[in-house]
C-alpha cells in the first residue's frame, strides 16, 4: 500500500516520458496524465485514511523488506497517526500545485511534469520511511526536482535561489549523516550487527553526551528546513523564485519535513538531550515568530510577505514540539496541516495575481474586490485562516500549541501571542492594499476573476480550511495515540534521569 | 595453460597479446585502410575480463609475486570495464582528433596489463614495474595530440613529477628491502610483525618514501599538482581513462602494501594518512569552486575523490576496505560516464569544454545532458546514485573506526563539491543556449555506452548490494 504510493507517482513520473512531446505538440496530453497520476495517488491516500486505525501507536501498514542486509538496512516503510495526515497532504497539494502551473509553466511541460511527480514520490517517501537510511535517502533524494523546480522554472533569480536551496539544506542533512552513521556504529557495539531501523535505534539507551552532539546534528539538518531562525535565510529566495507550483509543495509540505524529523526522530531518540536543548529551541523559535511577522509586515512583495509568515508560522509548530507535552505536540502536528493548506492557498492566489499582472508587488494592486470578487472572497477566507480566526484551521493549532506551551514556560506564550497579533497585521494590510479601496492601476481595472481551472484548485483549499476549523477532531484524532506514544516516551526518561540524579535541574513538564 | 603457475598472470597475457596484435595490425595496415582496432581491443579486454571471472575465488599465484587474489581480481576488473568503457567512446573521437588507433589502442591496453599488475602483485618490485608499464603507457597518452600545446604540456609535467615520484618509490623499495632483506610483501609483513622496531627511523623513512610515491600517484595533496594539467592536456576519453584506472590500480596496490606489509605500522602512518585525507579532501573542494573548464574542475573533483578514498584507508577497518573497493568501482563507472560525455561534445577545432560551452545543452542533446547530470549528482554523492551508497560507506567507516572528525570534513566538503558539480547543471538547464554553435552529433554507439553507464550509476545506487557482497568477499581472502 505505501510502496503503491511511492511507486505510483515514480513510475508514472517515468511514464511520461514516454510520451513523445518534442517542441510540447503534446503538452496538453502530458498535463492531464500527470493530474490522473496526481488524483490517483491522492485516492491511494484517502484509501489509507480510511483503512487506518487511529486507535493505536504503532505503525501501520508495515513494509519490511531488506536491502542491504550486511548493514542491517532495509526498505523499511509504515505509517502511523503523525506521518498518515502528512502523506493525505502531500497527496492532496501534488494535484493542486499541477492545476496552478496549468498555464503559467509553458516550457518543457513533460520534464515539469516528471519533477513534480519525483518530488511527490520523494516526499511520500520521507514520511513513511522507518528506517533511518531510507529516510536520508528519500530526504536528500527531494533536494534533486525541487532544485530542478526552482531553477528551471523559477523566476528572474531562479538559480541563485536553487543552489543556494539546494546547499543549505545539504549543509545541514550531511551532518545529520553522519549523526545517522554513528547511532548505526553504536548500535552495532552494543547489539553486535549493524541497524538503521528506527525502533531499534528507540531501544538503544545513549550517554548524555553522544546524544547532546546527535541531537543537535539531527536538529540542525531540520532547522535549517523549518525553517528556524537563524536558519531561515534561504526561504524567502527560494519562495519567492519558486514557480507557483513550487511554492505550493515547499509551504506546503517540505517545510514540514522539518518539524516532522523533530517529532519524528530528534525528540525521540535523544530525550535527554532534548530536554536540554527544548528551552533553547523554543527561544529560536519565538525570535521567529516575532521576527518572521515583523519582517513580513514591510514586503512589498506578496510573495515574500508569505515566505516570511511561513517562517512565523513554524515558529508556533516548533514551540509546540518543545512544549512536549501531548497539547503541545498535538497542536504542532495540527499546525502543519493547517500552514500546509493555508500558505499553499496563500501562494495559489499570488501566483494567480502574478499570473495575471507579471507583478507581485503589492503596490501595483489595489481595489481588486470590485474587479474580482470570487477571487478576492477565497483569499480572504485563507487570509483569515492563516491568521487564525476562530472557526477556520489555523485557530485550532495555535491554540493548542499556546495552551501547551503555556503549560510549560508561559513566558514564551506572551511573547508568541504578539505573534498572533502581529500576523493579523501584516495579512489584514495586505489585503487591504490589495483588495480594497480604489483601483489604483488602470490595468487592473480588467484583470479577470477566477476560471473554472483556478476554481478547481482553489475550492478544496477553502473548503478544507472550513471543514478543518469547524471539524477539528477528524483530524486531530488519528494523530493523538502516536502523539502520546512520544510524549510518555520523553516524559519516561526525565523521570527516570530524575529517579537516578534527585531533582532534574531541567524539568520542564509540569504534567504529574 | 601450461601450468599452473601461469594461471593468475593470464588476464594480463590476454591484455598484452590484444595489444601486440593491435601493433602489428596497424603496422600492416594498408595506408587509408580502416581496421576495426578497437573491436580487437575490446576483445581483448574482454578475454582478459572472463580469465578474470575464472580466477575469482580461485587463490592462484603465479612465480609468489602475482596473486590473483579476490581483491586484485575486483580491481582488475574494475580497470577492464574501464578499458571498455574507454574503448566504447574512443572510435569517435579519434578520427575527429587525427590520434592515431594504433598507438593509442596499444598504449590503452598496455597500460591496463601495468595496472592489472600493480592491482595483483605480492612484490614491491613487481608493484613498481606495474607502475612503470602503466606510467609510461599513459604519459604518452597524454600528450598523444603532439599539435595540442596544452597536451604536450600536461604530458611532460606528468611525465617529470611521475618520474621524480618513482624514484620515491624505488628508494622505498631498496630501503624496505634493506631493513627486511625482501620485497615480498608477506615477507616484510612477517619480517616486521615478528621484531618491534616500531621508532626505527629505518621503517618510518621506508614507509615514507613509498607514501610519497604512491601519494604522487593518487593525486593527494601536496602531491596533486600535475593533475590539474594532465587532466586538462590529455583528450577526454583519456582523461576519463587515467582518472580511474589509474587511480584504481594505484590505490589497490597502496592498500595492499600498507594493509598488508606495514599494517604492524599503523599507529604510525594512518596520522600521516590523516592529514593527506583531509588536506586532499579540502583542496581539491575548495580548488575545484574556482575552475571554469570542465575538464580541470574535474581533475580537482578527482582529486578530492581520492581524498575520500584515503578516508576509507585510514579506518583501516573491514568497512573501510570494503568502502575502498566499491567506492573505486562507483567512482569508476561515474567518471567515465562524465569524462565520456565530455569527449563526445567536442569537436576537431574546439574541444567544448568549459563551462559557457554547456549552456542549455539540456535543449539541444537531452540526452548527454541527462547523463551527465547522473554522474556529476553521483560525484556529488546525492542519492539514489552510486556516488551517494559509495560516500555513505567510507563514512561508515571513518565513522565506526571512530574518526567523527574525518567524517565531518568529507560530507562538508562534498557540500561544497555539489556547489560546483551543480554549476555545470546550471549551465546545462537553466541557461538559454548561445546559439552559435550546435554540439556535434553523438554516435548512436558512444550514445548506447553513455546511457549503460547512467544505467548502472542508477542501479549501483538502488540495489548496491551485490556490489557491495562481492567487496566484501574480495576483502576476505586477504588482509
Amino acid at each position: 500500500m505505501l510502496t503503491l504510493l511511492i511507486a505510483v507517482p515514480a513510475l508514472g513520473a517515468l511514464a511520461l516520458l514516454l510520451v513523445p512531446n518534442r517542441g510540447g505538440e503534446r503538452d496538453a496530453v502530458v498535463r492531464w496524465l500527470a493530474l490522473g497520476i496526481s488524483l490517483v495517488v491522492f485516492a491511494l491516500a484517502l484509501l489509507l485514511w480510511a483503512r487506518f486505525d487511529p486507535a493505536t501507536a504503532a505503525y501501520q501498514f508495515v513494509e519490511r523488506v531488506p536491502w542491504i542486509p550486511r548493514f542491517g538496512i532495509s526498505y523499511a516503510v509504515g505509517v502511523d497517526g503523525i506521518s498518515l495526515l502528512l502523506v493525505v497532504l502531500t497527496a492532496f497539494l501534488t494535484p493542486i500545485a499541477l492545476l496552478s502551473s496549468w498555464e503559467s509553466v509553458e516550457r518543457s511541460v513533460s520534464a515539469f511534469s516528471l519533477f513534480v511527480l519525483l518530488l511527490e514520490a520523494a516526499m511520500i517517501g520521507v514520511f513513511v520511511a522507518t528506517d533511518l537510511f531510507l529516510f536520508y535517502v528519500f530526504w536528500d533524494a527531494m533536494l534533486i526536482p525541487m532544485y530542478f523546480l526552482i531553477g528551471i522554472w523559477g523566476y528572474d533569480q531562479r538559480v541563485y535561489a536553487a543552489v543556494k536551496f539546494m546547499l543549505y539544506t545539504m549543509a545541514g542533512s550531511v551532518l545529520m549523516l553522519v549523526a545517522i552513521l554513528g547511532l548505526a556504529y553504536l548500535h552495532s557495539v552494543t547489539t553486535g550487527s549493524y541497524s538503521f531501523d528506527l525502533e531499534q535505534m528507540l531501544t538503544l539507551s545513549l550517554a548524555p553526551r553522544t546524544q547532546f552532539w546527535f541531537f543537535l546534528a539531527f536538529t540542525v539538518a531540520f532547522a535549517i528546513k523549518v525553517p528556524l531562525f537563524p536558519f531561515h535565510t534561504w526561504l524567502p529566495d527560494a519562495h519567492v523564485q519558486a514557480p507557483t507550483a513550487g511554492s505550493v509543495i515547499l509551504a506546503g509540505v517540505l517545510l514540514k519535513m522539518g518539524t516532522y524529523g523533530l517529532v519524528r526522530f530528534a525528540f525521540p531518540l535523544f530525550p535527554v538531550a532534548a530536554a536540554y536543548f527544548a528551552p533553547s529551541l523554543a527561544l529560536l523559535a519565538v525570535i521567529g515568530i516575532v521576527y518572521g511577522a515583523l519582517v513580513a509586515m514591510v514586503q512589498p512583495d506578496m510573495k515574500k510577505l508569505v515566505a516570511y509568515s511561513s517562517v512565523s508560522h513554524l515558529g508556533f509548530v516548533v514551540l509546540g514540539i518543545c512544549a512536549m507535552n501531548i497539547q503541545g505536540m498535538q497542536g504542532a502536528v495540527y499546525q502543519m496541516l493547517a500552514h500546509g493548506v493555508t500558505t499553499g492557498g496563500l501562494f495559489l492566489v499570488v501566483g494567480m495575481l502574478s499570473d495575471r499582472r507579471h507583478t507581485r508587488l503589492i503596490a501595483d494592486y489595489g481595489g481588486l474586490k470590485a474587479v474580482a470578487p470570487r477571487l478576492t472572497a477565497a483569499f480572504l477566507i485563507i487570509t483569515l485562516a492563516s491568521i487564525g480566526l476562530p472557526g477556520l484551521n489555523g485557530f485550532v493549532g495555535e491554540f493548542l500549541i499556546l495552551f501547551g506551551a503555556f503549560r510549560w514556560a508561559p513566558g514564551f506564550v506572551v511573547v508568541a501571542g504578539l505573534g498572533v497579533i502581529l500576523s493579523a497585521v501584516y495579512m489584514l494590510w495586505m489585503v487591504q492594499r490589495v483588495y480594497y479601496g480604489p483601483v489604483a492601476h488602470e490595468e487592473n481595472a480588467t484583470l479577470p476573476d477566477l476560471r473554472p481551472r483556478e476554481w478547481a484548485a482553489l475550492a478544496p483549499l477553502v473548503a478544507l480550511a472550513i471543514v478543518m476549523g469547524v471539524l477539528p477532531n477528524i483530524f486531530l484524532s488519528p494523530s493523538e495515540p502516536a502523539v502520546r506514544a512520544v510524549v510518555e516516551r520523553l516524559d519516561a526518561v526525565r523521570m527516570e534521569r530524575a529517579a537516578v540524579r534527585g531533582p532534574e535541574p531541567i524539568a520542564l513538564s509540569r504534567e504529574p | 595453460m601450461i601450468s599452473p603457475s601461469f594461471n593468475a598472470i593470464v588476464p594480463m597475457l590476454c591484455a598484452t597479446a590484444g595489444a601486440l596484435v593491435v601493433m602489428l595490425a596497424e603496422s600492416w595496415r594498408a595506408r587509408g585502410e580502416r581496421m576495426p582496432l578497437g573491436v580487437l581491443g575490446g576483445i581483448a579486454l574482454s578475454a582478459a575480463g572472463i580469465a578474470l571471472a575464472l580466477l575469482w575465488d580461485q587463490q592462484a599465484s603465479s612465480f609468489g609475486v602475482i596473486v590473483a587474489d579476490n581483491f586484485g581480481i575486483f580491481v582488475s576488473l574494475v580497470v577492464v570495464v574501464a578499458g571498455l568503457v574507454s574503448i566504447a567512446f574512443s572510435s569517435q573521437v579519434l578520427d575527429r582528433d587525427g590520434i592515431p588507433r594504433g598507438e593509442y589502442y596499444a598504449l590503452l591496453l598496455f597500460a591496463i596489463v601495468g595496472m592489472m599488475m600493480m592491482a595483483t602483485a605480492n612484490d614491491l618490485l613487481v608493484v613498481f614495474i606495474g607502475l612503470e608499464v602503466m606510467s609510461v603507457a599513459v604519459y604518452v597518452l597524454t600528450g598523444i595530440r603532439r599539435d595540442d600545446p596544452r597536451g604536450v604540456e600536461g604530458a611532460f609535467k606528468y611525465f617529470l613529477l611521475g618520474a621524480f615520484a618513482s624514484a620515491f618509490l624505488l628508494y622505498g623499495v631498496a630501503f624496505t628491502f634493506g631493513l627486511t632483506g625482501t620485497t615480498r610483501l608477506d615477507g616484510i609483513g612477517q619480517f616486521l610483525a615478528a621484531r618491534s622496531m616500531s621508532s626505527s627511523p629505518m621503517v618510518l623513512l621506508a614507509m615514507g618514501l613509498l607514501l610519497v610515491g604512491f601519494a604522487f600517484k593518487i593525486s593527494a595533496v601536496p602531491f596533486h599538482m600535475w593533475t590539474p594539467d594532465a587532466y586538462e592536456g590529455a583528450p577526454a576519453v583519456v582523461t576519463g581513462f587515467m582518472s580511474t584506472g589509474v587511480k584504481a590500480a594505484a590505490f589497490a596496490a597502496f592498500t595492499r602494501v600498507f594493509l598488508s606489509a606495514f599494517e604492524p605500522f599503523s599507529a604510525d602512518w594512518a596520522p600521516l594518512v590523516w592529514y593527506l585525507a583531509i588536506a586532499t579532501m579540502v583542496l581539491g573542494t575548495v580548488v575545484g569552486v574556482a575552475q571554469h573548464n570542465l575538464k580541470r574542475m574535474l581533475a580537482y573533483s578527482s582529486i578530492a575523490h581520492g581524498g575520500y578514498l584515503l578516508v576509507g584507508l585510514v579506518a583501516a577497518n573491514q568497512v573501510g576496505k570494503e568502502a575502498i573497493l566499491f567506492y573505486l568501482a562507483a567512482y569508476a563507472v561515474t567518471n567515465l560516464a562524465a569524462f565520456g560525455a565530455i569527449a563526445l561534445l567536442g569537436t576537431a577545432d574546439r574541444a567544448n569544454d568549459t563551462l559557457q560551452d554547456y549552456r542549455g545543452l539540456w535543449q539541444s542533446r537531452p540526452m548527454v545532458a541527462g547523463v551527465l547530470t547522473v554522474a556529476l549528482l553521483s560525484l556529488g554523492g546525492l542519492p539514489p546514485t552510486a556516488g551517494f551508497i559509495g560516500k555513505w560507506y567510507i563514512f561508515s567507516a571513518a565513522v565506526s573506526a571512530g574518526y567523527y572528525g574525518l567524517a565531518i570534513a568529507g560530507v562538508l566538503t562534498s557540500v561544497i563539491s555539489v556547489f560546483f558539480y551543480l554549476r555545470v547543471v546550471v549551465m546545462m538547464y537553466m541557461t538559454e543556449p548561445a546559439g552559435t554553435i550546435a554540439p556535434p552529433v553523438v554516435s548512436r554507439a558512444a550514445l548506447a555506452t553513455l546511457a549503460v553507464t547512467a544505467a548502472i550509476i542508477l542501479y549501483l545506487g538502488v540495489l548496491p548490494t551485490a556490489l557491495l557482497d562481492l567487496a566484501a568477499a574480495s576483502i576476505d581472502t586477504i588482509f
